[in-house]
């Protein structure tokens, strides 16, 4: 019971702020991307020079930041901008707060 | 057919990553061997290696870039970034059909063994990463400058063990001969860790007198007792000896032939004739004879029985009195998969810079290097015409004559 609450309250620790934060400077490194650049707007392949095989790496990185397995989920085709980054990894943070 | 120019070289090598450092160091006869103690603790028989000094790959290339790059490929795109920029080619004059690339390159280990670490620690290939699959193959070199580079002719890697940078040198300069390509980078590449060399070293090949590092490679010496692995690159960019003249490149070079022969004998023990075939190969097309040749740049790697059989082999071509012969890799090691045109970069500096570089730990002869005029002392005149050896397992052998006349 005590260890189910700590695990809750680990996830629940996380603001979407925080966890839009926590995104774009694991890009930023992993890319060595511009901070400035990366605006919820940004089109990955147009914007930040983001190409297939960084998206491969991207998935690793996110995993390793937040601590979830993405697996080949339909979201992830659909990820263009750097917002719907931050959309899919809030939903999903969500999701596995909520089954606890 | 055309006359083949050298217009570029680059080299990031044991003794040095700039033409100047290395042309110094060859002058002096300074040894780039060190000990590697890692190897010790690791179980190696022998821990001598060649070591590349303050090249740091971030300061090259930005990390996207570098993913899909293993060190030595980083060690090829500087050098060849050095050479055309020798060259005085623009970007526009090589992104083009007419321009190729062609390297020498036999192994790229460390990406092959992280892969399989990563996918037993995780179990899942998704956590492998982008970057290992282009890393772990060896024609990773020539993969990675094409999009870097955004050349459209030739672009592949060879593999032929320790013959690999000289049949690509050799390749390279015949497609412009036979004018299939206008201009042609070219070199070698070879990685410097014990991941590659471990296998290398059970054989028992290479040098244990670890107590002296820069004695340790001896090739013709007597005393000589094996191989002292080492590497990086050499690249060089060839040309079209007319279109190089037109632009008004300085030539530092001409590639004047290149022949190849193959033993049919042994895996690693080369026959007594193989290499001689290659080397009177050559001098038939170029039309010289012997004495035309007045530097060999030897293959000898300091094996008992590889550095005897050249040795015959030149005394069987050249006679008597043979022309002066010295071995580079006394000084650098055995640059493997990228000596054979590294020989040809040296070769180049020296033409340049006025000398012929000596092969140092040569104290006594033995009765097949006693019928060599080995260079003992550096030279202090460019060598003119030089025969260029490289052999690899499986008794592949190139043989390259360049010539100096500017």
């Amino acid at each position: 019971m005590m260890q189910t609450y700590l695990l809750c309250y680990e996830n629940m620790r996380m603001t979407d702020q925080e966890i839009i934060e926590l995104i774009n400077s694991s890009l930023s490194e992993e890319f060595e991307l511009n901070m400035k650049d990366m605006v919820p707007e940004a089109f990955l392949f147009k914007d930040l020079g983001l190409d297939s095989l960084d998206v491969v790496d991207m998935v690793i990185v996110l995993e390793n930041a937040f601590n979830f397995k993405i697996r080949e989920e339909e979201a992830i085709r659909k990820i263009r901008t750097l917002g719907d980054i931050h959309n899919f990894v809030v939903k999903k943070k969500r999701e596995i707060e909520n089954k606890l | 057919m055309y006359r083949v120019a050298i217009t570029g070289i680059g080299i990031v090598s044991c003794l040095g990553n700039s033409i100047e450092t290395v042309g110094e160091a060859l002058r002096r006869g300074k040894s780039g061997i060190i000990v590697d103690e890692n190897r010790k603790k690791l179980g190696f028989r022998s821990p001598l290696t060649g070591a590349i000094q303050d090249f740091d790959p971030k300061k090259v290339l930005p990390k996207k870039k570098r993913k899909t790059m293993p060190d030595f490929a980083v060690q090829t795109y500087s050098a060849v970034m050095d050479a055309l920029w020798m060259s005085g080619l623009s970007q526009k004059e090589i992104q083009n059909e007419e321009t190729g690339l062609i390297f020498g390159c036999d192994s790229s280990c460390i990406a092959a063994v992280e892969q399989v670490e990563l996918l037993r620690e995780h179990g899942e290939t998704k956590s492998i990463g982008s970057g290992l699959v282009f890393r772990s193959m060896t024609s990773t070199i020539t993969m990675n400058l094409n999009t870097l580079l955004k050349t459209r002719g030739a672009c592949w890697t060879i593999s032929s063990a320790c013959s690999s940078g000289g049949h690509a040198v050799g390749q390279a300069a015949d497609f412009i001969r036979l004018d299939r390509q206008k201009r042609v980078i070219c070199g070698g590449a070879q990685e410097i860790n014990w991941e590659s060399m471990c296998s290398f070293d059970g054989l028992g090949a290479f040098s244990t007198r670890i107590e002296e590092p820069k004695a340790a490679c001896r090739p013709f010496d007597l005393h000589r007792d094996g191989i002292v692995p080492s590497g990086g690159a050499a690249a060089l960019v060839l040309e079209r000896y007319d279109l190089a003249k037109k632009r008004g490149a300085k030539i530092l070079g001409e590639i004047a032939t290149y022949s190849f022969s193959s033993d049919g004998s042994h895996i690693s023990v080369p026959s007594q004739n193989g290499l001689q075939i290659a080397m009177r190969k050559a001098l038939k097309t170029t039309n010289m004879g012997p004495s035309d040749i007045d530097y060999i740049c030897a293959h000898a790697t300091a094996t008992p029985a590889g550095d005897a059989a050249e040795a015959e082999s030149i005394s069987a071509v050249f006679g008597p009195k043979t022309p002066w012969v010295s071995s580079l890799k006394s000084m650098t090691g055995h640059e493997l998969w990228m000596s054979g045109a590294s020989q040809v970069v040296y070769s180049v500096i020296m033409a340049q810079h006025g000398f012929i570089a000596p092969n140092i730990n040569f104290e006594e002869p033995d009765s097949s290097s006693e019928k060599l005029s080995i260079v003992e002392n550096t030279i202090n005149r460019p060598p003119r015409k030089v025969l260029c050896n490289s052999a690899g397992f499986g008794g592949t052998n190139s043989c390259l004559i360049l010539e100096f006349n500017e």
